[in-house]
């Protein structure tokens, strides 16, 4: 009858319509989850996540590459040249400043995800201005280390969670 | 809704209670068209076309293949050796894809040329650009279902571009994965999204032609149409015109399809995928490369990403960005000149996303992609306001007669 009364029926209709909008929004999110989540890494997948490798066979100058978790790893027995020139390195000519000490638990051996951080190409090994690695898909150049030094790459070649077990076997993952 | 043709008989029946009929008369025989088009105006049919041919062939392809890394390229192999006629259908195939594409571009460059982007055409170009954006999507996912080594890395390298993306990168890369690498479950997702989005594009297309029938084509002069002595009916005119100009392309296409299949794509897509191994120079299918050249003109991985998106969003702002009340190119004395840059320079663009970027190719790539937003941002706004136009025609009809009456004379 009176404005008023108009007023609070019309109040009351917003607060209806606008908590039942909520409920369904709210019940679509939980029902549109699942459908969303299925495409994230399936349990066998994240199982499969570490691997043993014996480094015995190397030589110095010599590498290797495995596969772990369908990723290159790259594990190379470094030259005493290459530890020098990877510990000499000033950190503030670096990109992404890393000191060799942190990338590595024996300094003979560099441990490290094969995937340039750019686009994800695989490096190409012992080439390069910084005599490490070198993308050939966009130019980026890793030292020795495996840090970036040169190209549109905005990381250093990621260093997997690994351990030594024994003098020469690493567990990696 | 039905008229007298239709009325008795079975077609009749039907069309009284679901108007199918009558709808598709509306749509392709009555349908009152601009009588002054140009053949440049065949090749929005021609899209239609390999469209069709896409998801016929595809589906036929579909029931030979198998979306498994063991299994996918074998299956390839097999397709184009043991199945009947299976080399035509996956040749078809693969240069359909490219021919939709060449098709499709000379539809945009056209619509750029004489201003059909413009009012009330804009949602009529934005449903265009949805459907670019839809079949590169489903090129690029098709490129990588035969597993071989550009089929590997080109979906390494794509779906990496997400991880460029502050902070949830990483997260949205291994969701698309499905795993930490290019692998099974993205091989198969692909397979599912490849078959689904030709449909999606075809309920684009459907919403693309309603909002053209609405205001109706544009056509070389780019003035409205004054009264109906200005339009005729689409059939017989138009359908035998389009039907002329698929011949003509057909010839074109078959001849590529029968003596040179492989030269538009790449041959180490014949080596099958190898997670370790990246080929010393990754190159997407070709009508990728003007974007690709942009994505490494900048030296910055976010940035390159942005700027190659940026590339083809700016093209949804169009209509206002060319401030231009005249349509058609052939009456705007200096865009007409500057237009035929911008093709140079993505010319020049492709090229350099062709070539390792090194050298020359890194500076005229560069180069190329500051034009190209120059161009866009920044000519096209300041041609529109100083530039004067030549006068209009009054009507189509009137440019028609005087065009004859200065031949006769």
């Amino acid at each position: 009858m009176s404005n008023n009364e108009d007023k609070k029926d019309s109040s009351r209709r917003d607060f209806i319509h606008i908590s039942s909008g909520v409920t369904v929004a709210a019940g679509a999110c939980f029902a549109g989850w699942p459908l969303i989540d299925q495409m994230n890494p399936s349990a066998d997948v994240l199982a499969l996540a570490s691997i043993e490798v014996d480094l015995s066979s190397l030589e110095k100058g010599q590498s290797m590459s495995v596969l772990w978790r369908g990723k290159p790893l790259f594990i190379r027995c470094r030259t005493d040249e290459e530890i020098t020139e990877a510990q000499n390195t000033k950190i503030e000519d670096l990109k992404d400043p890393e000191t060799d000490e942190v990338r590595v638990k024996d300094p003979r051996y560099l441990v490290m995800v094969g995937v340039c951080t750019h686009l994800g190409c695989v490096p190409l090994g012992e080439q390069g201005e910084y005599d490490g690695w070198f993308c050939p898909c966009h130019g980026s150049h890793y030292d020795t280390s495996g840090r970036i030094r040169k190209g549109p790459a905005p990381s250093n070649l990621e260093i997997p969670p690994y351990e030594f077990i024994g003098d020469s076997k690493i567990k990696i993952g | 809704m039905s008229n007298k043709e239709s009325n008795s008989g079975i077609i009749g029946w039907i069309d009284y209670r679901l108007p199918i009929f009558s709808t598709l008369r509306h749509t392709l025989v009555d349908y009152p068209t601009p009588k002054n088009l140009n053949y440049w105006w065949n090749f929005g049919s021609l899209a239609g076309f390999f469209l069709v041919l896409q998801i016929v062939t595809g589906i036929v392809l579909a029931m030979h293949y198998n979306p498994s890394v063991d299994g996918a390229f074998n299956s390839i192999e097999h397709i184009m050796r043991d199945v009947n006629y299976g080399w035509l259908i996956r040749y078809v195939h693969m240069n359909g894809a490219s021919f939709f594409f060449i098709v499709v571009y000379i539809h945009i460059f056209r619509g750029l040329y004489y201003g059909s982007y413009k009012s009330p055409r804009e949602l009529l170009w934005w449903l265009g650009i949805i459907i670019l954006l839809l079949m590169m999507a489903t090129a690029f996912m098709g490129y990588v279902l035969p597993w071989g080594q550009m089929s590997f890395w080109g979906a390494t390298v794509i779906t990496n571009l997400f991880s460029a993306i502050p902070l949830v990168g990483e997260s949205i890369v291994s969701w698309l994965w499905g795993g930490f690498a290019v692998d099974n479950a993205l091989l198969n997702r692909f397979f599912a999204l490849h078959y689904l989005f030709p449909f999606l594009i075809v309920g684009v297309v459907i919403l693309h032609i309603i909002a053209l029938h609405t205001h109706g084509s544009n056509n070389p002069l780019g003035i409205d149409r004054s009264g109906p002595q200005d339009s005729i009916s689409f059939h017989p005119y138009y359908t035998i015109k389009d039907l002329f100009g698929l011949s003509f392309v057909l010839t074109i296409f078959f001849l590529v399809v029968f003596y040179a299949p492989n030269f538009l794509g790449h041959p180490d897509n014949y080596i099958p995928a190898d997670p370790l191994k990246t080929p010393a120079h990754i190159v997407p299918e070709w009508y990728f490369l003007p974007f690709y050249a942009i994505l490494r003109a900048i030296p910055d991985k976010l940035g390159g990403v942005i700027a190659m998106i940026s590339a083809i969003m700016i093209l949804f702002f169009l209509p206002w960005l060319d401030t231009s009340k005249v349509r058609s190119a052939t009456f705007r004395p200096i865009y007409k000149k500057i237009y035929w840059l911008l093709i140079v320079d993505l010319i020049i663009l492709t090229w350099v996303g062709g070539n390792a970027p090194e050298g020359k190719f890194i500076i005229i790539g560069r180069i190329a992609t500051i034009y190209y937003f120059v161009h866009i941002l920044l000519l096209m706004p300041i041609v529109g306001l100083i530039e004067k136009p030549r006068k209009l025609p009054s009507s189509i009809s009137e440019n028609i007669f005087k065009k004859s009456n200065e031949k006769e004379a």
